[in-house]
């Protein structure tokens, strides 16, 4: 029995090395000198759950700073007020209710047709539109940016080895000194974590550059609302900010899948537990 | 279908009928008693796991093709609103994609155990045929599966898979052309591939049914690899093993659910959450993590069309084995030598998948100036796992002096006991 148990966890073991190889491929590496910092991200982990006060901030610094390049094109306005993203509100289950979704959509110009003439127009946006485009087109966005094209950034975290932490360490890195081996072209900037190190946009964060206020959140324990008070806009508080709403962005029901897996993993732990008995006992006469 | 006495018996008139004119109730009933080895252990179960995983792809797929857009330009936003606004679409792409490597993972499981077992040798040559053909059509399926989401990897994973075909001498270009629908990759080689992709399955699903068939005429290998003689030996399918196999397979799904809901990406390249383009060549194009090994046969060598040789013949290898290994004796565990061959062969099998996740030029260690790349080392085990094949098996089998094995599965089992009457209901 006991060299029976010994082949089990031999086997076990072959099952544990194959995936474990899997996951080890699948984890990138880091290539300057640059200190990558690992934050703790909120969403991390089994539990993990967006910070919801840091993704509004950071909402409020992509609407002011980033997109005045980048878009989000996957995301409707009503995305943002969904059970799990940034601005759910209990009393609004149906997004497109909800008056502060209306308001960031209402922010936006849409280009339209109008119905009754057939006339190209502009009409403001209702919280089923997607966040438009920046730029009329690609060559336009083009010759905006000194030839670059700004990425969209719906799933950058997840279009990038390192995801979150790539993201939050390539907006706070730009005061790195440049090495002397690096040519930088016009237009082009040192930034280490940038692949080959050299990236079209500026540093586009600067201390105070947004004024935040104080945001009002749902407890996620309690469900109570609460108010969170404004901290300082340093470049690492906005950069932090602006991944955790990116990082909602990319994986809008990362809250909704985890707390399924938990439910599921359990349910299938006791079923196993069940059927390991069930098969003890079917088979307690027989000698194999 | 199966070669065993039928015990079914209808007890209710509308069975009967039945039964006299199709005797479908009677094929699942002879089904669940078929006789099994009773030393099964759980490497035996895979055959469950892996149908199962069939399903899950099946059905999965089939939702997702009803939202999923196969055009150039609609083709990766139509995958990211199946994750964002489908019901449950979040959870049913991951597990379409999950479940693929998934599904690998069990098929190599299932077939290391056939390789160590000998479950390939007579009178199971067509068996394991039947079943790397299964495997040669799961990676035909699963690369064109891989291009549908239309991202960065798809792309370039499309533009160099396809590019072996233009590698064959005089007609290699029309070929190449005639498969694309186009000179490069685009809309008409995605619409193909979405075609494609939906059709192998079932094909896969109908040599599913031969290889099971199969099974039922020869019998199950066991891990001792003696041929079952007598009653004892046995036990009915159902409950000894219907049973085991639903444990494993819970235990399979554990390992499944904590990919698909905690690392849903691990599996994959951040790139393929780049929309494909064109003029944008990724740094490195690497396939999904069950290609890794052919994709370092392929480049051990220089020349192209010797490399695609290689990755095939790294397949067609297999078809031939059941030839190729002299042995008479299935089980490696009474093979003292080839047992250890098995044993580095997986090793190896294992570094080829690294070698193909790294940049040839990259060096596994250095030592001063000397040191090992990732390209002579790919070089190296693509060696030894021809060699194994090809040298190993064939000779192995004519010298090796395999230890005794028992009379019976029986004996095996209960040793001195085996005269006491087997106690399988």
């Amino acid at each position: 029995m006991t060299f029976k148990t010994l082949k089990n966890v031999a086997f076990i073991g072959a099952v544990v090395i194959a995936t474990v190889s899997s996951i080890a491929y699948a984890a990138g590496g880091g290539k300057s000198d640059y200190k990558m910092v690992h934050k703790h991200w909120h969403f991390n982990g089994l539990f993990g759950t967006y910070d919801k006060a840091a993704a509004q901030r950071g909402y409020q610094v992509y609407r002011e700073v980033c997109s005045a390049c980048h878009q989000l094109k996957h995301v409707a306005f009503r995305h943002l007020g969904d059970k799990g993203a940034p601005f759910y509100n209990p009393d609004y289950k149906n997004p497109n209710d909800n008056p502060l979704i209306k308001n960031f959509a209402a922010d936006w110009q849409i280009t339209d047709i109008d119905a009754d003439t057939g006339d190209a127009i502009e009409r403001t946006g209702i919280p089923a539109d997607k966040f438009p485009a920046i730029f009329p087109n690609e060559a336009a966005a083009r010759a905006s940016n000194g030839g670059a094209l700004p990425p969209d950034l719906s799933v950058m975290v997840k279009a990038r080895n390192g995801g979150a932490d790539y993201l939050y360490n390539l907006l706070i890195s730009y005061d790195t000194p440049k090495p002397d081996d690096i040519e930088l072209a016009p237009g082009q900037h040192y930034n280490p974590v940038m692949d080959g190190f050299k990236i079209a946009m500026a540093a586009p964060l600067s201390e105070g550059l947004v004024e935040y206020a104080p945001t009002t959140v749902e407890d996620h324990h309690t469900g109570e609302i609460k108010t969170v008070p404004a901290p300082e806009a340093t470049v690492e508080q906005m950069a932090a900010d602006v991944t955790e709403f990116i990082a909602w962005a990319s994986d809008p029901k990362l809250e909704v899948r985890k707390a399924t897996g938990l439910k599921v993993m359990l349910y299938l732990l006791i079923l196993s537990i069940l059927l390991w008995f069930t098969y003890q006992r079917v088979w307690r006469d027989v000698e194999h | 279908m199966s070669g065993h006495p039928s015990t079914y018996e209808p007890k209710y008139a509308a069975e009967k009928w039945l039964d006299q004119r199709l005797p479908i109730i009677r094929m699942g009933a002879d089904f669940m008693t078929f006789p099994s080895p009773r030393n099964l252990n759980y490497w035996w179960t895979f055959g469950g796991i892996l149908t199962l995983c069939l399903m899950t792809q099946i059905l999965s797929g089939i939702i997702l093709a009803m939202h999923y857009v196969p055009n150039v330009d609609m083709a990766f936003e139509s995958v990211q609103r199946i994750k964002r606004d489908v019901p449950f679409g979040w959870m049913l792409q991951p597990l379409h994609a999950v479940g693929a490597s998934m599904f690998f993972l069990a098929v190599y499981m299932h077939m290391f155990r056939a390789l160590y077992y000998g479950s390939y040798k007579a009178p199971r040559e067509l068996l394991w045929i039947i079943g790397c053909l299964i495997y040669l059509i799961m990676m035909a399926t699963a690369f064109l599966g891989y291009t549908l989401p239309w991202g960065q990897m798809s792309f370039w994973g499309a533009t160099v898979i396809t590019g072996f075909f233009g590698a064959v001498p005089f007609v290699g270009e029309t070929l190449q052309q005639w498969l694309l629908g186009g000179y490069a990759v685009n809309n008409a080689t995605l619409n193909r591939f979405f075609a494609l992709h939906y059709l192998l399955p079932f094909v896969i699903a109908a040599l599913v049914g031969l290889h099971v068939w199969a099974l039922h005429h020869v019998g199950q290998n066991n891990p001792i690899g003696v041929t079952p003689k007598t009653k004892s030996d046995t036990l009915s399918f159902h409950p000894f093993y219907t049973i085991k196999d639903a444990f494993a397979l819970v235990v399979f799904l554990l390992i499944f659910a904590f990919f698909l809901f905690y690392l849903p990406d691990s599996l994959g390249h951040a790139d393929n959450y780049i929309e494909a383009n064109a003029l944008q060549t990724p740094a490195h194009i690497v396939p999904e993590w069950y290609f890794l090994p052919f994709y370092a046969i392929l480049r051990a060598v220089p020349d192209k069309l010797l490399g695609i040789l290689l990755m095939i013949g790294a397949i067609v290898v297999l078809f031939i084995l059941p030839w190729l290994d002299s042995s008479k004796v299935r089980s490696m565990r009474f093979r003292p030598v080839a047992k250890w061959f098995f044993l580095i062969f997986l090793v190896f099998c294992f570094l080829l998948g690294w070698c193909g996740a790294e940049t040839p030029d990259n060096y596994v260690f250095k030592l001063g100036d000397v040191g090992l790349t990732f390209y002579r080392l790919s070089q190296i085990s693509t060696i030894y796992y021809f060699a194994y094949f090809l040298i190993i098996l064939p000779i192995l089998g004519l010298v090796e002096k395999p230890l005794i094995r028992p009379e019976s599965i029986t004996k095996s089992v209960l040793g001195s006991k085996a005269h006491v009457p087997a106690a399988a209901e």
